[in-house]
Order: structure tokens, then sequence, then C-alpha cells
């Protein structure tokens, strides 16, 4: 199983960033070989519009099966959806914390985005 | 003539000064179109009250993703500096209230896996009120993008002696699309800090345009002498003071027009109308 985890660093130790679209990384753990990827999502953080559609084209590039974040707005989820991909949310602690949260089991997957969009 | 009324503030009476103005001229035996460009809250049809004959639609185009030709190569997604496109690895998808229309990923695409669609994203009515041809355009409600429907209702304007454009608030896109290819702009704001600082904005994009220009000060009599300070100091004209009375603020609250309501304004209103032409001749911009 492959998790994206919005983070607010590059490292697992990192907190995890309670937002998707506009997070400062994504951390992409694979439970198969217990490696972390950081990818850097600045473009996003900078972007006028569209952040939360990118960021899950970028995650769902990765083939992830699960992405886990503090908020998911209407369009990043419509695209993790879309590529089913399963979305949690986990606010509070570090990415390390959020994936054993994952690999235990204990997560409770979303069914719809819990925010609202931002101008459009 | 074409004259565009903006503003930087809001709500300092653009549509008072446009529909006032319209009024006037045809009341002088003018051929005047009044064009409400302020397509994301039309309100020039409160004071003109006007029969619409014609409605339509206003598309744009987004595009359509046909999956059996994609391969999902993900350049349209690149291409996209709006982000209006996802492409994962077996599904694209296109967000319409994020495009912009561009055709970039039209254009990029190298399966030719994309077809341009309509979208209808407002509406444009067109009729007659009070003497004046007028014209509205109506950006749907949850849209986000309006000059489309400005740049829309503008290329649909007859000729006239005088097209007054009653344009969108502020210094954004909106705006320059309604203004842009205007022979006049009338800058209306109100003598308080706020309206002072909006018009300086204003100043800013008009000159940047480089379009001719003059102030009209509404509701003048409160706030400070600033804007006066500010207009004489950057030699910009003020065209119109309109009086901060009662009476005016009751008419437009009533829907009525100041000029038929409170005849004694006419004068205003022609003064206006002379200013502008003799700033035109004089500033020597775009004439």
């Amino acid at each position: 199983m492959k998790i994206a985890v919005s983070s607010t660093g590059n490292s697992p130790d990192a907190a995890v960033d309670p937002r998707f679209g506009r997070a400062a990384y994504f951390i992409i753990y694979d439970t198969q070989t217990d490696q972390f990827v950081a990818i850097d999502n600045v473009q996003n953080l900078q972007a006028a519009q569209g952040a939360g559609v990118q960021a899950a084209q970028t995650v769902a590039r990765q083939k992830v099966d699960v992405a886990i974040s503090g908020n998911f707005g209407p369009k990043a989820f419509a695209t993790l959806n879309a590529a089913g991909i399963k979305t949690a949310l986990w606010a509070g602690g570090t990415v390390k914390d959020a994936i054993e949260q994952a690999k235990s089991g204990r997560l409770q997957f979303a069914t719809r985005a819990n925010v609202e969009g931002h101008w459009v | 003539m074409k004259i565009a009324i903006a503003s930087g503030k809001g709500g300092t009476g653009k549509t008072t000064v446009a529909t006032n103005l319209a009024f006037y001229l045809a009341g002088r035996g003018r051929k005047v179109i009044y064009a409400d460009g302020d397509v994301e809250e039309p309100n020039g049809h409160l004071f003109l009250k006007p029969q619409w004959d014609k409605t339509v639609n206003v598309p744009v185009k987004i595009p359509l993703i046909d999956e059996s030709l994609c391969d999902h190569c993900g350049l349209c997604s690149d291409i996209c500096r709006y982000n209006a496109l996802a492409v994962l690895p077996d599904k694209a998808m296109v967000f319409a209230s994020l495009c912009h229309s561009c055709g970039g990923c039209y254009h990029i695409c190298p399966r030719k896996a994309i077809t341009e669609i309509d979208r209808t994203i407002g509406i444009m009515k067109s009729g007659t009120g009070s003497g004046v041809t007028a014209y509205e355009g109506r950006l749907n409600i949850g849209e986000a993008i309006s000059p489309p429907v400005i740049k829309f209702l503008k290329g649909h304007l007859k000729k006239a002696d005088f097209t007054i454009i009653d344009s969108p608030p502020g210094t954004s896109c909106p705006v320059i699309e309604a203004v842009r290819d205007a022979d006049f702009v009338v800058l209306v704001t109100e003598p308080t800090p706020f309206g002072l600082h909006d018009l300086k904005l204003a100043v800013e994009m008009i000159r940047k345009l480089g379009l001719a220009f003059g102030v009209v000060v509404n509701r003048y009599g409160v706030g400070d002498d600033r804007v006066h300070d500010y207009c004489r100091d950057e030699g910009i004209n003020i065209l119109l003071e309109i009086p901060n009375d009662r009476k005016i603020a009751e008419a437009c609250a009533a829907g009525n027009l100041i000029v038929e309501t409170l005849p004694q304004y006419a004068a205003h209103f022609e003064n206006l109308l002379q200013n502008i032409l003799h700033a035109r001749r004089t500033t020597g911009v775009r004439v």
C-alpha cells in the first residue's frame, strides 16, 4: 500500500500539513518497502487557483492508495476519488503518526470533501 | 463616442452617473446606448426600467476530452496555468469553472483528443427604456470569471451617438475589459479617504491603458478636500461635482433618475458632457 500525507516539511518527522492543496510537501510512504519519498508542492502553494486539483494530480501520479490530510476541498476530493484514492482526515501529530494510524487500520475514510473550495 | 463610467471604490455612484448621463443625452435627441457591464451585479435597469426584447446566452469555450483518444500524457494539464485540468494515470478531468478558455490544451494535445465546446456562463439582454437603448450582461450565479460576459456584451452593441459603458468597480480584469476601448473614461469617486485611496488605483490603471479620463466627485460636501487636492496636484480634470443632497439619495433609493425627478440637476449633466468633450479635445490622448 502507498500512502500520501500532506506535510509541513520534507521528512516523516514533520507535522501533518492541515491543508491538502497548498501543503508544503507530500510524503509518499510505501508499506511494502518501508521507504519515504518527499515531493515538493511549492508550485501549488503559489497557484492562483486550482491548487487542490494539481495536488491531487501530483499524488495520483505517485499511484498511491490513500491520501491523508487535515482537510480536502471539493475539487481535490473529486480528483482523488476519480483516481480511486481513498482520503482520510488526520489533524495534529507528525506524518509518521498518521502513517502508523493508517497501518493499524484505524483511519476513517471520508466520503466527501470536508471544506468549501476557495473562490471557485 | 464611447464613454466608460468606472471607479476604484464600489458604491461611489457609477450607475447613477451612467444612467442619468444616458437619459439626459437621449432627452436631447441623441441616439444613446447604455450598456451595463457590471455583470456581477447589473443594476442600471432599476433606473432606466427597460423593456427587454431579447435575451441570449453568453458562451465560453471549454475543453471536452475524448477518453478513447487520450493517452493521459498530461501535456494539457502542464500547459494550463489555471489548473483547470487533472490528468490521472487513466482518466482526464476538466474543471470547467477554472477554465479561462485560452485554448492551450486544445492546441497542444498530440492525439487530438480535445475538442472545444460551448459552456454558458451568463446572459445578455437588450431592449429600450427611458428613451435609451439598453443592454445588460449578467454573469450566472456561481461563476467566477466575468470578462467573457463583458466582452460579449461590448461586441454586440449597435452603433449610437453615445455609448455609455457602466463598468464594474475595482481595477482588475473585469474593469480593464469594460474600459479598454473607451474614447473617454469617467472615474466616479467620493471625497472620503477610501474614495481617494481607490481613485488613485483607478487613475494608475487608466494611465497605464493610455486612456483620456476625468473625475466626477459624488456626495460632494461629505469627507474632506483630499480628492480635490490630489486631482489638482495630478492635473486631473474634475468634470462634475454632485452635491451630497438628501433628495438625490431619496430619488436613487426609489429607483428614480435624478435628471427626471430633480430637473435642477439636468444642468449638471450638460456640464459633464461639455467637460468630457472639452477634456477629450485638449488632452490629446486617443482622441
